[in-house]
């Protein structure tokens, strides 16, 4: 029988040790094993995004990554992206631009809008589409997220 | 998901010893984009999961102008695109590179890894059969090499025996006056599978195509190599004539079922219209390249 394995990973810029089978998934373990329920599982095939996380700087569906693949990495979620009690921008301009209603995208959206801006400060709306067509959103329609992510680009180059 | 091991081999060698070990009961793991889909749905079993990308050889990117390209399997499609010497070099590479999946999964997936998934409707597998690709494979009875338009036997199979490894994908330097470009055709914009896909390379010279390759994807069990479709261009003048005959050529060749993405009819039709048209493409590039 295969063994349980010890990962020590680095989630949110904590330092963190986790215990899991090699069969699971790094979203598995994000969730149910480290208690970091932000990133949601959808389809669990790598179509819908839902479950996208930073993994060492780039996005990636996390339920196409194994939790034992972690080792050594740096992870962010969408629970890393606030500043504490500030919301990220991106946050800001989502609440205030209605770029959600169920909700369930919106922390794989996030991350990966601000992986984007954190690379171009100012994405044409066609880079921006590009970049999210990982992201599957049923309710919103897609503008109002597009716009969201170009009201919050906008906020940071002000604050830059 | 089924149960499984896992090791993350640092070398070619230890990574032998797990596939000899292992044997047809190992999968590798590269990107996971589809052995981890796959594994999860039951479609394919492994009792010992071999993540390959810590072996420096799957994950070279080099190039070299007399040479050509090696490009380590494992490496992930965003590492392509970035690269400025494949950029310079290889515009179809960076066609393919940048229309698998979508940003998360172009984190992940590499071209190794869509040619050993052997998928029909493999975006990257006709255009590397028509820059003139070639594997290198390892495995107990040693190195071999293999083309890459004989690497595909059926839907999700190939040439690969137990214990054997696809190590790296070489690309013979591009020819002066050289051009390819790789087309599909899906109902969205992106993250959706080939209805129809066309991938051309030519060589022009003096106004002529020098030589010609064309392969097609989703048309046929596995990518589709239609050598008379370049021939069919060898020593004529590049205008619409020649490319119009090609293109016929690669409609005919095309054998594709009946599915939910797409009729037998509508499909050749799609073979004829994107082949003419990455052609026209790759004909452009070519005249740009010098």
């Amino acid at each position: 029988m295969p063994r349980k394995v010890q990962v020590q990973t680095k989630i949110n810029g904590e330092d963190v040790e986790f215990l899991c089978e090699p069969r699971q998934s790094l979203l598995e373990a994000l969730r149910d094993i480290v208690g970091l329920t932000g990133a949601k599982e959808g389809c669990n095939d790598g179509n819908c995004g839902a479950c996208t996380v930073l993994f060492d700087g780039r996005i990636v569906t996390s339920c196409l990554v194994l939790a034992v693949e972690a080792e050594g990495k740096q992870i962010t979620t969408i629970e890393g992206v606030a500043m504490g009690n500030e919301l990220h921008p991106i946050q800001q301009c989502f609440l205030e631009g209605a770029a959600l209603q169920c909700g369930i995208c919106t922390p794989g959206i996030i991350v990966a809008a601000k992986a984007l801006l954190d690379q171009d400060t100012n994405p044409s709306e066609e880079k921006i589409r590009l970049w999210l067509a990982n992201n599957l959103c049923r309710c919103t329609g897609y503008d109002k997220i597009v716009r969201s992510v170009q009201a919050a680009a906008g906020r940071m180059q002000e604050a830059r | 998901m089924q149960w499984f091991d896992y090791a993350r081999p640092r070398t070619l060698d230890e990574a032998a010893k797990l596939l000899a070990e292992h044997g047809d009961r190992a999968r590798i793991l590269a990107g996971g984009t589809d052995i981890l889909v796959q594994l999860r749905a039951g479609a394919r079993a492994a009792e010992m999961v071999i993540d390959v990308k810590d072996i420096p050889e799957l994950n070279e990117i080099h190039w070299d102008g007399s040479t050509g390209l090696t490009l380590g399997a494992a490496v992930p499609c965003y590492r392509i695109y970035g690269n400025a010497d494949i950029k310079q070099h290889y515009a179809g590479i960076i066609d393919v590179a940048s229309l698998i999946g979508g940003t998360q999964i172009q984190g992940r997936a590499s071209l190794g890894g869509n040619l050993c998934n052997s998928a029909p409707s493999a975006d990257a597998i006709p255009l590397m059969i028509v820059l003139g690709a070639t594997c290198r494979i390892v495995g107990p009875s040693g190195e071999r090499t293999v083309a890459v338009e004989d690497f595909c036997t059926a839907p999700g199979k190939n040439i690969l025996q137990a214990a054997e490894l696809l190590v790296s994908i070489h690309f013979p330097a591009p020819k002066p006056n050289s051009g390819a470009h790789y087309m599909r055709f899906i109902p969205r914009n992106e993250m959706d599978i080939a209805v129809a896909g066309a991938g051309v390379s030519v060589v022009l010279e003096n106004g002529n195509f020098a030589s010609a390759r064309v392969a097609l994807a989703s048309v046929a069990p596995t990518p589709l190599f239609v050598k008379e479709a370049g021939e069919a261009l060898a020593g004529q003048p590049v205008n619409d004539e020649s490319i119009a005959r090609a293109a016929a050529i690669a409609k005919n060749a095309a054998k594709p079922i009946d599915d939910m993405r797409g009729t037998v009819r509508y499909r050749k039709h799609l073979c004829e219209v994107l082949t003419r048209r990455a052609l026209q493409v790759a004909v452009q590039r070519a005249k740009g390249s010098n």
